[in-house]
């Protein structure tokens, strides 16, 4: 293998590794869009909503059935947050409501652990994690099936939440209760119904995040984990951008193997777990709404 | 007269709850002649499957010796603290399961190697046997220098040693080795870095080339490792993780870029089923080696099945794991503490009373596991004989090497010690006495 074609895998699989972290930011975006609140649980809601589903799947669910089941469940989710923890909340400051995403984390993390137990379970959604021959022989790359499935799922919700939010009436609604929730409820936009469907909506998109990961990984507690890899790719992406989560996702994927591979010798390695944060630093420094987030003006 | 009738019931009532006092006193005493262990367990969060296998099986064990009449007539009582897997809530846990009732803990187990670097400088000071089931410090296993620590059953260094005397084997001899790479994938922390030391040295005298990759925790996410791996080629992979997230992951991005598993190597905590079943067809041809082979067929652990959880008094919620790699590791660990707690009794004349820390320490010490010994308790063959000694505080030494066929795990190959057990003592010795140099310990003289 050349050095140059090397290279050129390592970019590749950080770019598809990029694409499934974006599944994971998604959730968060939809959340702050609506309340501009940094969804702590949205990393236990993937835990949550994929236990969930495997756990109807064991009770002898057939697949599509427990995915809508779990879908219902997450809108039961979004529900229960809306009525006992964003009602009992609102017009509070947005730390306030920071503390109780992360307070929502541990009863979900909690909740799910309860009610299904702590094993580790299988999910095989019939699409292999092995290379594709055909891509070997054509392009002398290791990718597969599931690699590209992420890929394509990702691409598939960023257009579809895209045009919800461009061109439907729940959109406009949204935007507007992002941007002042008091005159967008003062002309009769319905704000719990709102909140009640972003909730709803990033439970979703928190289930498709944890089928991916959980394919390749395991349905396990170490998902919630996964919050902190969107962390980074929401910072450099901006917080409210759609589109931003997946550019951000794609750079953070590509640069941390770039440098895992490259520079991580150089300091004992294991650097992947640090790196995109150093790089959302010189983000914040530089450019702090990131790279598609809304400027914010603020009168002094 | 009604006043002499009540007068004579008043005295005879008080003396019947006088002598029924006394006798329940009495027999509270008796009764009250208990054994406090602690229970720092991890069943929440990314490392859960081996704490509630490993924990769950001490509990378990407990119980059925205490539905057998307890050690000597002394029952066993015990407190659960919850460290999910970490060093700085293990000191927590370490600290408030340390008393109870006035009663101090003997014996203190953190399933972890941070968590027993984390508590391990305090043992003698606080008299409690640090008792580390093949994890944690290797070094402490010269008993010279640490009196309180134990390794038994079997360290880490003598794991890898065992794993790469079995690449040797498959490769057709020490001298097929001279050449061979061998990547060390590991977790980035303490315990993924214990076995490097001996690794170091046994790949130099080989001529074998060592690359050391890490992964940074939960290790959800491997593809650059894998990729490092698929351009340095290597002959075998030594897996070290831990979560069955990590562990898992390794053997689909193995599949991913093509490794064969049957050259990947797992580490002890990563041998189990709950992380090969995530991974699917992935794990399949996986090596791993094991202190403690699992399987429910062992007369102790059908016992145990019949008499706790027949009873409904089993601590796994999902009876089907009993016998698994994680139980029957945790129910070695209980059979240790209470063999040593029977010889504690015996040797300080307490048969049948609760022990201090320094005795239970005398008794662990004193540990021969003889094959007839393992025989009467029942776990004849799930782990390998071992005695310990004053200065032999790890005991066999000996692992068997497994292999996962897709539903179970195979044995491969039957109780094995390293090539050559005298060099890692050696290697264990001059660690240990440069840890005594620079903390100023004169080692205890050992007969």
């Amino acid at each position: 293998m050349t050095e140059f074609l090397f290279f050129i895998e390592v970019v590749v699989a950080g770019l598809l590794a990029g694409t499934m972290y974006s599944l994971v930011a998604l959730g968060f975006v939809l959340i702050y869009k609506a309340s501009s609140t940094f969804n702590f649980a949205q990393g236990a809601m993937v835990f949550f909503a994929v236990l969930a589903f495997v756990g109807f799947m064991e009770l002898g669910l057939p697949f599509f059935v427990a995915f809508i089941v779990t879908i219902l469940l997450m809108g039961l989710v979004g529900y229960c947050t809306e009525r006992m923890v964003l009602k009992p909340l609102m017009n509070q400051s947005e730390d306030t409501l920071l503390m109780a995403t992360i307070g929502l984390g541990f009863v979900l993390e909690g909740l799910a652990q309860a009610a299904w137990g702590v094993e580790v379970r299988r999910l095989d959604l019939g699409i292999g994690d092995f290379p594709i021959q055909w891509i070997i022989d054509t392009f002398g790359l290791f990718v597969s099936a599931l690699d590209l499935t992420a890929g394509l799922v990702a691409a598939f919700l960023i257009i579809g939440l895209s045009l919800l939010f461009k061109y439907t009436k729940m959109g406009l609604g949204l935007r507007a209760v992002a941007d002042d929730p008091g005159a967008a409820s003062s002309i009769g936009i319905p704000l719990n119904n709102i909140m009640l469907l972003v909730w709803t909506a990033a439970g979703v998109v928190a289930l498709v995040a944890g089928m991916m990961w959980g394919a390749r990984a395991g349905v396990q507690f170490a998902l919630v984990d996964l919050a902190l890899k969107a962390l980074p790719v929401l910072i450099i992406g901006g917080f409210s951008s759609i589109p931003g989560a997946i550019i951000g996702g794609l750079i953070i994927g590509a640069s941390e193997k770039v440098l895992e591979v490259y520079i991580g010798p150089y300091f004992g390695g294991a650097i992947e777990g640090w790196a995109p944060y150093v790089l959302a630093i010189f983000f914040l420094l530089y450019r702090p709404e990131g790279l598609f987030g809304e400027k914010i003006i603020r009168r002094v | 007269m009604i006043f002499k009738i009540f007068k004579n019931f008043t005295i005879a009532l008080t003396a019947i709850l006088t002598f029924l006092s006394t006798f329940f006193i009495l027999n509270i005493s008796i009764a009250e002649e208990k054994q406090y262990f602690p229970i720092a367990s991890s069943r929440v969060g990314p490392y859960s499957a081996m704490g509630t296998g490993y924990y769950g099986a001490q509990i378990d064990y407990m119980n059925y010796v205490n539905m057998n009449g307890g050690v000597n007539g002394v029952m066993l009582t015990w407190q659960e603290c919850e460290t999910e897997y970490n060093a700085v809530k293990t000191v927590e846990c370490y600290q408030r399961l340390l008393e109870k009732d006035g009663q101090r803990i003997v014996v203190f187990d953190t399933l972890g190697t941070p968590g027993a670097y984390a508590v391990i400088n305090r043992m003698a000071e606080d008299n409690v046997v640090l008792a580390q089931y093949g994890y944690g410090r290797t070094d402490g296993a010269d008993g010279r220098v640490w009196p309180w620590v134990f390794n038994a059953a079997s360290h880490y260094w003598s794991q890898i040693a065992v794993k790469m005397k079995f690449m040797a084997e498959q490769e057709g001899g020490i001298d097929k080795m001279k050449g061979k790479k061998i990547v060390h994938l590991h977790i980035d922390s303490a315990y993924g870095r214990e076995p490097l030391p001996a690794m170091r040295s046994i790949a130099k005298d080989w001529g074998v080339t060592l690359v050391e990759i890490s992964i940074p925790p939960p290790g959800l996410e491997q593809q650059s490792q894998w990729l490092q791996i698929r351009k340095e080629k290597p002959d075998w992979v030594t897996f070290w993780g831990a979560g069955s997230g990590m562990n898992s992951t390794a053997m689909t991005n193995a599949a991913r870029v093509a490794f064969p598993r049957d050259r990947m190597m797992y580490v002890t905590f990563g041998a189990a089923e709950e992380d090969m079943y995530p991974a699917g067809d992935a794990a399949k041809g996986t090596y791993a080696v094991a202190n403690a082979l699992p399987g429910d067929n062992f007369p102790l652990v059908a016992a145990i099945k019949e008499q706790v959880y027949g009873s409904g008094k089993g601590n796994l919620a999902d009876e089907s794991r009993v016998g698994s790699v994680y139980w029957n590791r945790g129910l070695g660990a209980a059979v240790m503490w209470i063999e040593a707690l029977k010889n504690a009794q015996e040797m300080h004349g307490k048969v049948g009373k609760a022990v201090t820390g320094a005795e239970f320490r005398d008794g662990y010490e004193a540990l021969n596991m003889t094959e007839d010994r393992l025989n009467e308790i029942g776990i004849k063959g799930m782990v390998a004989p071992f005695s310990i000694s004053c200065a032999n505080h790890e005991g066999a030494g000996k692992f068997a090497v497994m292999q996962w066929n897709g539903e179970k795990f195979e044995q491969v190959t039957g109780w094995e010690a390293p090539l050559d057990p005298a060099y890692i003592r050696n290697l264990v010795e001059v660690s240990a006495a440069k840890f005594a140099k620079e903390n100023n310990i004169t080692p205890k003289t050992c007969p």
